[in-house]
């Protein structure tokens, strides 16, 4: 982001994915220098804004884990000179939403006010995110909440999958460590701790922002300059390494006594910028992506009523990148639906996708596109996706075309690499009946 | 890890969750919430549309005035067994092939169960309506099950009551508590059915359910999103008006007896760390006897857990510093009587025992001064924002009419919402909470921890 001279802005229109009404993109960029997207929609007095951070959890420092996620909570909660009950009060007065959330990646935020009360709503967030107090009575609530969050969690089938299927795919990585941090790490997070993530983290260069509704370019421009040039230009150095998930696949059980085992399992999977992206998002669709229809889905549940939930999908984080799935079934017959998955996988890799399946998953991907853009946070949200992932400002109007683009013949090349069922890992929680596990779960911190 | 579970069918909670975060809809001025246009057709299938032109998309949804509380004796799930049976193929069209043309076309689809309505959705590209229109028509009527279909997807429902609530101390201290705040009524039975009595549904007793309930004059139609009503109709003519209206029984569920004792459940579970304790209370909803109170029980609602100024939040989790959560939940839209809840939770290393007596005070406190002008007015403001922010998002306004129009209200009724509430008093308030707060009409739920040594195995 260079600076510019004045607001103003790039037209497109998309024809392609949204052909009856284009949906208009605008390039923002305030006299300061700030960038953001925005699609102009007057139709109700509502402005939704959504912004990103590069930077998430996975640059918590060692020991402190846990910080962004505590951040995320804490910096609506007094600021400026409003203390905690002032700040959310003014919120509940004028209906304004609020809301931070910290990612692996990425330091999220969503505002969403109707347009008479923008003024406050603006300057809110921009209190938010540069005159946080962190003062003790908020500290101390919101870590006890989190606290008895990780409690929940300690106990939660699906909460300790996730976490297993997290440490055992990134035993050394920063992506192995919980977002939310652990009872040991919370209470040494520290006031200053929190002051010096919000100073080096929340930068103008690492800021991408998205957003909807009632508001034209010229005072978003303005608004832009109000609420993010405080902000520091750039954001502290941070190095995340590049890495591969753990490959030596196997079972992980997780003994728990209860009727119904929750499956994960995955491996390596493709990175969001790989050439090979669009066909390995097809092919898994048609692995597994599909609500009601996959070759998962009719093996599993569709056949044999083996499971009420069956899926695999693709997961490109920054650094790594996964293909994911989960089961949940009776204890008795985990080892059946096991088998049945490795089958599918197995059978994907070596044969691919039939022509058909090809066709009827470009007809519903691409079809499907527009159904996305249903509410102003939904877009806002796309809007600073599409910049965080470098996808371009006409992204929308180009998607569908990678999409089509899409060859049988890519997706038996992508097929065979993607998909490999000897590598799975698979983290198992229950009384799994005929199932053996190849390695202990590693302890989670709980 | 996004989305582990993906559902099929939204059991009642989901959806009355979904719900209470938007059903809070507009201000007095305007008088119109989603501006919508209706109409019925010869057979008696009423039509609503509600225009957005977001985006070039439209929601088509069924919704049939049948739910869980309308099984027959025993037959608990019937309902939502047959919910899910309603994908397995007409004489027309094989198992499955509904959703397949749906998603050929681009479409995305679900379907839920609810104790006082079942309905049908998909959203598609405005020019793909008609596909959509002539399908859901088509299995209106012309439903084809043998038990070589049916009874594979009894094994999946029973997995998803292992999902919602066999694997869930939490989920099955809701079940104990709903079956014991009704005594009779059947709200009283789970939607998803008791596990004894799904191992018996079958092919029959879902055909049975089908034929008695599933007509276009005990259905709604509703569609959202680029249409006008102009553009529907002939669709809606052409596809559903020539299904002839049939007899459909008269919606009367046996009803509650007076109430005499409160009652008190603890379940403890060494699957719990984190406690937490609920009180209900029978109230009543927009269509029950007391519906006069069901405004300002939505007032009464936001006063206390609207944001973290409300009472419940302000004073045991921000001023006593007991609570990790506290809050309320009222759910205003059934068909007969409705409940009105409070929940909290200790902070870590708090006593349950200090946080009900502190959760109780407020009630008592309530009851004893009642609320003030100034919590009123601040209320029902954020509830009449909350109306303009509904007509956002594409799928809200069909959901709020489905709701509304299943459960014995009217299109003008769900307008004429930001009136009634403008219209709410500091003393329909109070009245109101008196009316409701009574122990004897309540049940208290404990979810505690169990140390792993007193546990058997």
């Amino acid at each position: 982001m260079t600076p510019r001279s004045f607001a103003i802005a790039l037209f497109l229109v998309l024809t392609a994915a949204l052909p009856a009404r284009a949906i208009e993109v605008q390039r923002v960029i305030s006299p300061g220098g700030i960038e953001a997207w925005l699609v102009e929609d007057h139709t109700n007095p509502i402005i939704s804004l959504d912004l990103t951070f590069r930077g998430g959890a996975a640059l918590d420092p060692a020991g402190k884990e846990g910080l962004a996620n505590l951040a995320s909570s804490l910096i609506d909660e007094g600021a400026g000179e409003l203390d905690s009950q002032a700040f959310q009060g003014r919120m509940a007065e004028l209906s304004i939403s609020l809301s931070f959330s910290a990612g692996r990646d990425t330091f999220g935020g969503e505002m969403m006010t109707l347009t008479e009360n923008r003024d406050a709503a603006f300057e809110l967030l921009r209190l938010a995110l540069t005159e946080a107090r962190f003062d003790e009575e908020p500290v101390g609530r919101i870590r006890s909440q989190i606290l008895a969050g990780l409690a929940r969690d300690s106990q939660s089938p699906r909460s300790i999958v996730g976490r297993t299927m997290n440490k055992v795919m990134f035993p050394e990585h920063p992506y192995g460590r919980p977002v939310k941090g652990t009872p040991a790490t919370l209470p040494g997070i520290t006031v200053a701790d929190l002051r010096r993530f919000v100073t080096e983290r929340f930068a103008r260069d690492t800021l991408f922002v998205g957003v909807v509704g009632d508001i034209g370019a010229e005072e978003l421009a303005r608004r832009l300059d109000q609420v993010f040039l405080g902000l520091p230009a750039m954001a502290a150095p941070a190095d995340i390494a590049d890495t591969m998930p753990d490959a030596q696949g196997g079972v992980v059980v997780v003994d728990r006594d209860m009727p119904q085992s929750i499956v994960a399992f995955g491996h390596a999977g493709i990175a969001r910028d790989d050439p090979d992206f669009y066909i390995a998002y097809v092919v898994n669709y048609i692995l597994g992506g599909g609500s009601f229809s996959s070759r998962l889905y009719d093996e599993v549940r569709e056949k044999r009523g083996l499971a009420y939930s069956i899926y695999a999908y693709l997961n490109p984080l920054q650094h790594a990148a996964l293909v994911m799935g989960g089961v949940a079934t009776q204890n008795a017959r985990v080892a059946e639906s096991l088998d049945l998955i490795r089958a599918e996988w197995r059978r994907m890799a070596e044969s691919g996708p039939s022509e058909t399946e090809l066709h009827n998953a470009k007809t519903y991907l691409t079809g499907s596109y527009p159904l996305r853009f249903s509410s102003s946070r939904r877009i806002s949200g796309m809007l600073t996706g599409m910049q965080f992932q470098g996808l371009g400002i006409d992204y929308m109007e180009r998607r569908n075309g990678f999409i089509e683009a899409v060859t049988l013949e890519d997706a038996r090349r992508v097929a065979a690499y993607l998909y490999d069922a000897d590598k799975l890992t698979v983290v198992v929680i229950g009384r799994p009946e005929g199932i053996a596990a190849t390695r202990p779960p590693p302890p989670l911190g709980d | 890890m996004p989305h582990l579970f993906r559902f099929i069918s939204t059991v009642r909670r989901g959806l009355f969750v979904l719900v209470l975060g938007i059903s809070i809809l507009v201000r007095p001025a305007e008088a119109r919430v989603f501006d919508p246009e209706t109409f019925t057709l010869d057979n008696g299938l009423q039509v609503v549309v509600v225009t957005n032109r977001r985006a070039p998309i439209v929601t088509h949804m069924i919704w049939y005035k049948v739910g869980a509380a309308d099984e027959a004796a025993g037959e608990s799930g019937n309902a939502h067994f047959l919910e899910h049976l309603m994908f397995k193929g007409t004489a027309k069209l094989g198992p499955g092939e509904f959703s397949e043309i749906i998603a050929l076309n681009g479409g995305q689809e679900n379907a839920f169960t609810s104790y006082d309505y079942t309905g049908y959705y998909q959203t598609v590209a405005r020019d793909r309506i008609e596909i959509v229109m002539e399908h859901e028509a088509d299995r209106m009527t012309n439903l084809r099950l043998t038990d070589e279909i049916a009874l594979p997807e009894r094994e999946v429902i029973l997995e998803e009551r292992r999902s919602r609530v066999d694997n869930s101390p939490g989920g099955k201290l809701r079940e104990m508590m709903q079956a014991s705040l009704f005594l009779n009524h059947p709200y009283r039975i789970p939607v998803i059915g008791w596990e004894h009595e799904i191992h018996e549904l079958n092919t029959e007793t879902a055909l049975a359910f089908y034929r008695r309930w599933y007509a276009p004059n005990n259905a709604v139609l509703i569609v959202g999103g680029d249409i006008t009503a102009a553009e529907l109709r002939p669709l809606a003519e052409k596809y559903y008006g020539a299904i002839p209206a049939r007899a459909v029984p008269e919606r009367k569920r046996i009803t509650e007896p007076p109430q005499h004792a409160p009652r008190r459940l603890t379940l403890e579970s060494p699957q719990v760390s984190q406690p937490g304790i609920s009180i209900s209370y029978l109230a009543p909803s927009h269509n029950s006897a007391g519906s006069e109170h069901a405004y300002a029980l939505q007032v009464l609602d936001e006063i206390l857990s609207g944001g973290a100024t409300s009472r419940l939040y302000r004073g045991l989790v921000v001023e006593q510093a007991i609570a990790a959560s506290a809050g309320s939940s009222y759910g205003a839209t059934a068909y007969d009587l409705g409940t009105f809840g409070f929940h909290a939770s200790p902070r870590p290393g708090g006593d349950i025992a200090e946080l009900e007596a502190a959760l109780r005070a407020e009630i008592a406190r309530l009851l004893e001064d009642g609320v003030t002008e100034a919590e009123v007015a601040s209320a029902k403001r954020r509830l009449q924002a909350g109306a303009i922010f509904a007509r956002d998002s594409l799928g809200t306004g069909p959901n709020i009419f489905g709701r509304a129009l299943t459960t014995g209200r009217s299109v003008a009724d769900v307008e004429a919402w930001p009136e009634r509430i403008a219209s709410v008093n500091v003393d329909q308030v109070n009245a109101a909470a008196r009316e409701v707060f009574v122990d004897n009409r309540s049940v208290t739920g404990l979810l505690l921890p169990e140390s792993p040594a007193e546990s058997p195995g």
